[in-house]
């Protein structure tokens, strides 16, 4: 694999994954909850069935795969790079949040989110400028 | 109070177990091989680390705290203001993890953080 000889691009392509599968997984568990409604009370019973019943949507699943992809992402990448690198550049999944509910939910996005999405993505390529690995463990 | 007191919970818990986790992966050092075995081989390392574990139990907490939080609390309220998690995390990763933040590192988790409350917000 010729991406991981280079530490900024294996860097680069983790951080990606991070963003993408935290994003994607968040939407997919949305969908399958959404699709669910809301309980019907608060009570240990009700949510124990209502924890079940999450259990059976296909799209609950499919959120809970991303969201392990996620985390093994985020652990491999944290093996080398500085956690005040890495939290902030995966916050590029929240403004990949309103693009893929916008695109794939339907839903609105006003434009005070659109300035939200802008912020981040400055903030996500200034924190993308500084060295990934500043305490030389890494 | 009680809506600031988990609030501070889930925070606390949910950056604290993400640098416990950072620390783990510290321990192990840098991954360079991505064949599937090879990670496998590397999560099985981790999992037997101490610190990775104290960082699955306080994520833990956070997600049951959040839930906890949003039974009663403005979810428009609660979701923007966890956007704080970037700042603390920050300053954790300064004081636990010795990690050196420039001003271009500060700035950009300042702007992220900014842009998280607004996006999050209703």
């Amino acid at each position: 694999m010729t991406w991981s000889k280079s530490p900024l691009l294996k860097t680069c392509v983790l951080v990606l994954l991070v963003a993408v599968f935290n994003s994607v997984g968040n939407v997919l568990l949305a969908k399958g909850m959404r699709q669910m409604g809301e309980t019907q009370g608060w009570s240990l019973n009700i949510l124990g069935v209502y924890f079940v019943r999450a259990f059976t949507s296909v799209w609950v699943w499919l959120g809970i795969g991303s969201l392990i992809l996620f985390f093994v992402s985020y652990l491999l990448v944290l093996s080398w790079a500085d956690y005040s690198y890495v939290m902030p550049a995966a916050a590029a999944g929240y403004a990949l949040v309103p693009l893929l509910g916008h695109f794939l939910l339907g839903e609105a996005v006003t434009s005070l989110h659109w300035v939200g999405v802008a912020f981040i993505c400055l903030g996500v390529a200034i924190v993308g400028r500084t060295p990934p690995s500043t305490t030389g463990r890494g | 109070m009680r809506t600031f007191i988990f609030l501070a919970i889930v925070v606390l818990a949910g950056t604290g177990g993400e640098i416990a986790a950072a620390y783990a992966m510290k321990g192990i050092g840098e991954v360079k091989d991505f064949a599937p075995r090879a990670i496998l081989g590397v999560l099985g390392r981790a999992l037997r680390l101490g610190w990775l574990w104290v960082g699955v139990a306080l994520m833990t907490l956070a997600f049951f705290s959040l839930l906890a939080l949003l039974s009663w609390a403005d979810v428009s309220f609660v979701i923007p203001a966890t956007a704080l998690s970037y700042v603390v995390g920050a300053l954790g990763a300064r004081i636990l993890l010795g990690e050196r933040l420039g001003p271009m590192r500060w700035v950009g988790i300042l702007l992220v953080s900014l842009g998280v409350a607004i996006v999050c917000a209703p």
